[in-house]
């Protein structure tokens, strides 16, 4: 894989992102990542039960966030997007209370694991923590589109894992007979929790699956936020203009553990991760904005500051606040309210 | 009319009276489904709310769940309830919860459709009773209706329903069953258990085809100086548990009768709420007569007679309670 190169950001700006949109993608990278770095540090203190890390998925997240319309198209997701709740614009604190269960917290009333539920005004579903689940849900949300006639695009994000499942066939199957506005952006970072790539698929890619649905299938790098901003806007193009699905395979890498209920020295060698952060996403788009002269030192330690600072404020706001009260416990079973009886 | 014209009038009604109602399942377009249950809904609404699918229930029940979430209120069918398991994990893990697991902000106004029961030589893999698993779910709406009347206005309902809904079909009932409805619009209300014969010794509660042996039952009953009761339950999640009580209330008998297995079954529920709601009332044991505890149901004629229980069977059950 490529290491950071000096007109990188140059070559973004002309595949569509100006040095200012990149600067504030940068902004938010660095804000998802040191929540992402606190809320693992909350884990080890034992004050979030469960946290599974995004670091090093940033980049394919916010690339793709970038290229679709915030608040218009939909966005179904999966536990590991915590830039694309960052992206799409919900603040550190509201993200924080799902890691701490807290009163108010708005996806799921802290009902679901930290970042599962839905943000009606984000257009956001994360429905479960079964794997792949969310995919032809995903295509059902496109069909609401086409029965409708809007011209949202649906985005449905999924892991390698993910791809094995029955569900992902059946989903990509269906998309590409009714030529539905749905993007697949599988984020592949080559382990199902501790199963290898090589273990999961006797093929090289997920993409390369494509072609047997017959639709396009693209690879991309996943640390490349421009990389993956452009390979997004086409397939949101083709998808507004009924050209159909576009499956897009993001090559990221994870360098936690699965979660923090993980441990990875079972089954991954130090030096394969060590491998994996020589392509850390935040740490390539630094370099690109820094030698575009868009990005000085100082300006860098501002914004990684300022970050620390809002989520430090998050930290004490959230932490403070109580537990989800269990006044909500029978609410929403059905439109209703509770269940009146068995 | 006929069950089966009850259950297709109500979506064709629906269909036209709501853009957002749309149907999907196989063999449902061109086909009109293998009951004819879309019969000529192809060429009146056309194929974009006429969806023919792929062979592939887990993504049937899963596209409709993603379109009902975003407001369309999709009637997915699957073709036989024996092929409805693939798509449990969106029915029970998914569509149950997400009203829940989004604190209230999206609902689930899909309704899931299938011919289930046995009677029909549909052997081990066209004729289970699949009803008890889907009752035991909170936030699933599961109903069972036995008549054209209660599909026709209980179907409507369902569709109208912001709540996920399985609705099961008895498939012997389908051509079998037939029954005034009226012209006018109607509805009925989901959750309401319907007494359909009145009586005060002994009290049934049943629903799908049995309600119709149960009913053949009570009249010979009837001839044999026993006055029964025979509750159908329309609904079998929520249960309508008042129904129950002022029945049993009122004969001090309760005998259940469904086709499907007892262990773990809807009579085992009704059995409880009696138990722990009118046990100052009973003047005998709570009783069951199900299908036996066998894999529903064998091919052979003679296996699937002993699977399936007749309306004598059901007469010797109410004597034997009407003798406590």
């Amino acid at each position: 894989m490529t290491e950071a190169q000096p007109d990188a950001a140059a070559g973004a700006a002309s595949a569509g992102l100006s040095h200012e949109q990149l600067l504030e993608m940068y902004r938010v990278m660095v804000r998802c990542r040191t929540l992402d770095e606190r809320v693992w540090l909350l884990n080890r203190q034992g004050k979030a039960a469960i946290v599974a890390s995004a670091q090093g998925h940033e980049a394919g997240q916010l690339g793709t966030v970038w290229a679709l319309r915030r608040g218009h198209d939909r966005f179904y997701i999966y536990y590991r997007d915590l830039a694309v709740l960052i992206g799409l614009g919900m603040t550190p604190a509201e993200i924080m209370r799902g890691f701490m269960a807290r009163d108010g917290e708005p996806l799921s009333g802290a009902r679901q694991f930290p970042t599962h539920g839905a943000y009606a005004e984000l257009n956001l579903v994360n429905l479960s923590n079964v794997v792949a689940t969310q995919i032809p849900q995903a295509v059902g949300a496109a069909l609401a589109s086409r029965l409708r006639g809007d011209d949202a695009v649906t985005i449905v994000y999924f892991g390698d894992g993910a791809s094995s499942v029955g569900d992902c066939h059946e989903a990509m199957n269906f998309a590409a007979i009714h030529r539905l506005p749905v993007i697949f952006f599988c984020e592949n970072n080559g382990y199902a929790i501790s199963v290898p790539l090589s273990a999961q698929m006797a093929v090289d890619s997920v993409a390369s699956r494509a072609q047997g649905y017959g639709m396009p299938g693209v690879v991309v790098d996943g640390t490349d936020a421009a990389a993956v901003y452009e390979a997004a806007t086409a397939a949101a193009e083709r998808a507004r203009s009924g050209g159909g699905p576009t499956l897009i395979e993001a090559m990221v890498e994870r360098y936690l553990p699965h979660t923090s209920d993980d441990d990875d020295t079972r089954y991954r060698e130090r030096e394969d991760i060590e491998k994996a952060r020589l392509r850390d996403p935040l740490v390539r788009l630094q370099g690109q904005l820094a030698a575009a002269g868009v990005l000085s030192d100082e300006m860098d330690e501002e914004i990684r500051a300022a970050a620390r600072r809002e989520i430090d404020e998050a930290t004490d706001e959230v932490e403070a606040a109580p537990y989800a009260q269990t006044s909500s416990f029978y609410r929403d079973v059905y439109a209703s309210g509770g269940d009146p009886s068995p | 009319m006929t069950v089966l014209e009850a259950v297709r009038d109500a979506m064709r009604e629906e269909m036209a009276r709501d853009p957002d109602v749309f149907v999907m399942g196989e063999d449902i377009g061109a086909r009109g489904g293998v009951f004819l249950a879309t019969d000529g809904f192809l060429d009146e609404f056309g194929a974009e709310r006429v969806i023919d699918t792929p062979l592939a229930e887990s993504s049937i029940a899963g596209i409709a769940l993603g379109a009902a979430m975003e407001g369309m209120r999709p009637i997915a069918e699957i073709q036989f309830a024996d092929f409805i398991w693939p798509s449990v994990c969106q029915v029970v893990g998914e569509a149950s919860r997400a009203r829940y697991g989004t604190d209230g902000s999206v609902g689930v106004p899909m309704v899931v459709r299938t011919p289930y029961g046995g009677g029909v030589r549909g052997g081990l893999y066209h004729s289970q009773n699949v009803e008890a698993l889907f009752a035991h779910t909170p936030g699933l709406v599961v109903i069972a209706p036995a008549t054209p009347y209660d599909a026709k206005g209980l179907l409507k309902s369902a569709i109208r329903s912001d709540d996920p809904v399985v609705f099961l079909e008895h498939k012997r009932t389908y051509r079998l069953v037939r029954g005034e409805v009226p012209e006018i619009e109607y509805t009925l209300p989901i959750g309401q258990a319907d007494v359909k014969r009145q009586g005060d010794d002994v009290t049934v509660v049943t629903y799908g085809l049995m309600l119709h042996h149960c009913l053949e039952a009570a009249e010979e009953a009837e001839d044999r100086g026993v006055s029964v009761e025979v509750i159908d339950l329309r609904t079998l999640r929520p249960l309508d548990e008042q129904t129950i009580l002022e029945s049993v209330r009122k004969s001090g008998k309760a005998l259940i009768v469904h086709e499907d297995t007892k262990a773990g079954g809807i009579g085992a529920e009704v059995a409880a709420i009696v138990a722990e709601g009118a046990f100052d009332y009973l003047d005998g044991p709570v009783m069951r007569l199900t299908g036996p505890e066998v894999p529903p149901m064998p091919f052979s004629p003679p296996l699937e007679e002993l699977f399936m229980i007749s309306p004598d069977q059901i007469v010797e059950a109410i004597e034997t309670l009407a003798s406590y």
